[in-house]
């Protein structure tokens, strides 16, 4: 959690990656950010996040994001 | 003669009514409703007594932004485009070079411009739009309107920090509409997807070529651009044939497999644009895609949208470049040597522009549009004006026009061209940055800035997120402890860049 929380405030230090949870609902992230963001998490994470998975419900928040790279990294 | 870009819609209004001309996800505008606000709104603003000076449109992406850029066109004005995603200080700085002017917003924008130092008119889009229609005053202006009056200002990233608003005629968009049309095959059954925010001259494409020929625009909304597999379905949802967008929103598509999951079958005709276009993402578009035809298209917002196009009809190795081929007809490239003389064939040369397309210049700043639109060189005989672009070209073995770089600091990044001393500017404006150095990874596509001074990143970010538009944040902030310099003084751009490829590359092997 803690790499992902890096790279989420190297975009954006202003946020509070814990409480919100409205990172696309509320403009936070927006199409530079999450193009950088996969492309980050793809190398950091060692995974491919699948497009079926670009979706906004698992963007909203840190949490969601997170939760995508384990069950990513299970399979 | 055509002589008002006005006169595409008077035709295509008597011709399909009723028909769609744009729509986004909350509104749709017929050419008739768009035909009737457009001259409400001129009419209002004659009645104001508005003639031949900057409107400022603050609107968002919606069908009657462009309803309002005609109305102001109808009173014989000329319009300004600002979006709210433009930031406050940088839209303070249009302000400041406009001087005198009047703004139109709706009720979504009203409220973000009461927090600004503004006392000029400020009109309602709501309101305006209840304006009788006063045909006889629309007419009187039509008839004192000429050709070169302006048609609009777009603002572009500045050298010095402030954005240069560039000023283009009812002539040269006229001459780079026709053009495009013709060489694109577009007509009325064309079902645009607009992506181009309608605040920069790219949306010309979608935009004026759908009044023309009475065709569809589809605004898409901006957030499907986060969502590649949802951009999909909506293109096929609306039956969009046609796509002019900039390389990075058309390689979301084919660099993450949506062209397999959700092809856009009804797309036939597909340009990238602003920037340069893999070859691997054209190949896995061409798998899925064979019969679209695809163009490159390449043109400063100075020479008015688009200069030069290249359809791609042969197939290209990895690491070619795809040429920006020729220009449009009634436009012509010279490329020019530092002496300003004409370069030999196969030679690199400076892109200059010659025609109809050329813009006026730069708004109430003659001295820069002095050093870039320039006499011809190559003509001793009578005036002749040119733009110099400070992009470098050559011309391949076919004769096919190739971009090679850019002569100075700007770069294209996301499609939006940008200086990246703006961004040092920026920077350096902080009291305790002592040094700030910007720079473009052009491999990993990233903005670069390294400074000096006892100051945390963060704080740095907070900063540039109030002067600067999205687009122009670093990707990467670096602190070093001391600049490195040439030996003339200057900061050692290239020194700073190995250093950071070098320890990105130890890093991760």
């Amino acid at each position: 959690m803690d790499k992902l929380i890096k790279i989420l405030s190297e975009m954006h230090p202003e946020i509070d990656y814990d409480k919100n949870n409205k990172l696309i609902d509320n403009n936070v992230l927006d199409s530079f950010d999450i193009v950088t963001l996969i492309s980050e998490i793809n190398d950091e994470f060692d995974i491919t996040i699948p497009v079926e998975e670009i979706v906004p419900e698992n963007f909203n928040s840190a949490k969601a994001l997170y939760e995508l790279i384990e069950r990513l990294q299970d399979n | 003669m055509q002589r008002n870009i006005l006169e595409y819609l008077e035709k295509t209004v008597q011709e399909f009514p009723d028909k769609i001309a744009f729509a986004n996800d909350t509104e749709l505008m017929t050419f008739r409703q768009l035909s009737e606000n457009a001259k409400a709104i001129g009419s209002f603003l004659i009645g104001q007594a508005h003639e031949k000076e900057p409107v400022v449109v603050f609107m968002g992406k919606r069908p009657r932004t462009i309803a309002t850029f005609m109305g102001v066109l109808y009173a014989g004005c000329y319009y300004v485009p600002i979006d709210e995603e433009m930031p406050k200080q940088r839209i303070e700085l249009i302000f400041q070079s406009l001087g005198s002017m009047s703004i139109i917003c709706d009720s979504e924008t009203k409220s973000i411009l009461e927090s600004y130092n503004y006392n000029g008119k400020l009109y309602g889009y709501d309101e305006i739009i209840k304006t009788v229609v006063n045909d006889k005053a629309l007419e009187e202006i039509r008839s004192r309107q000429i050709d070169t009056d302006p048609v609009y200002i777009v603002f572009t990233s500045g050298s010095t920090g402030i954005p240069k608003g560039v000023v283009a005629c009812h002539r040269s968009v006229i001459d780079y509409i026709d053009n495009l049309v013709v060489v694109m095959g577009f007509d009325n059954n064309t079902v645009f997807g607009n992506q181009a925010p309608l605040y920069v001259d790219g949306c010309l494409k979608d935009a004026f070529s759908t009044i023309k020929l009475g065709a569809t625009a589809y605004l898409i909304p901006k957030k499907l651009f986060m969502f590649p597999l949802k951009l999909a379905e909506y293109l096929n949802n609306n039956k969009i044939n046609t796509i002019c967008w900039v390389a990075s929103a058309i390689s979301l598509l084919s660099s993450f497999g949506v062209l397999e999951k959700e092809t856009p079958k009804y797309l036939k005709t597909i340009a990238f644009g602003s920037e340069v276009f893999p070859i691997k993402q054209l190949q896995i578009y061409k798998k899925y895609l064979p019969n679209a035809r695809y163009f490159n298209l390449y043109g400063p917002t100075e020479a008015t949208g688009m200069s030069c196009y290249y359809e791609v009809k042969r197939d290209f190795e990895l690491d070619e470049v795809i040429p920006i081929g020729k220009p449009f007809d009634n436009t012509e490239i010279i490329l020019l040597d530092e002496n300003k003389k004409r370069t030999k064939f196969g030679e690199p040369g400076e892109i200059c522009i010659r025609g109809t397309s050329v813009t006026l210049g730069y708004y109430k700043d003659f001295e820069k549009t002095a050093k870039v639109f320039i006499q011809n060189p190559l003509n001793d005989l009578y005036p002749e004006v040119i733009y110099c672009t400070g992009d470098m070209g050559r011309y391949n073995e076919f004769g096919e026009l190739i971009y090679i770089s850019r002569k100075d600091n700007q770069i294209k990044h996301m499609g939006y061209r940008i200086e990246l001393n703006e961004i040092e500017l920026a920077a350096n404006m902080m009291d305790k940055v002592k040094s700030a150095c910007c720079i473009f990874d052009d491999v990993k596509k990233k903005i670069l800035l390294f400074y000096s001074g006892d100051i945390a990143k963060d704080e740095i970010i907070n900063h540039m997120k109030e002067k600067l538009p999205r687009y122009m944040i670093p990707n990467v902030i670096e602190q070093v402890e001391s600049m490195p310099f040439t030996l003339s003084g200057k900061i050692n751009r290239m020194q700073l860049k190995e250093t950071y490829l070098n320890r990105k590359e130890n890093n991760n092997g």
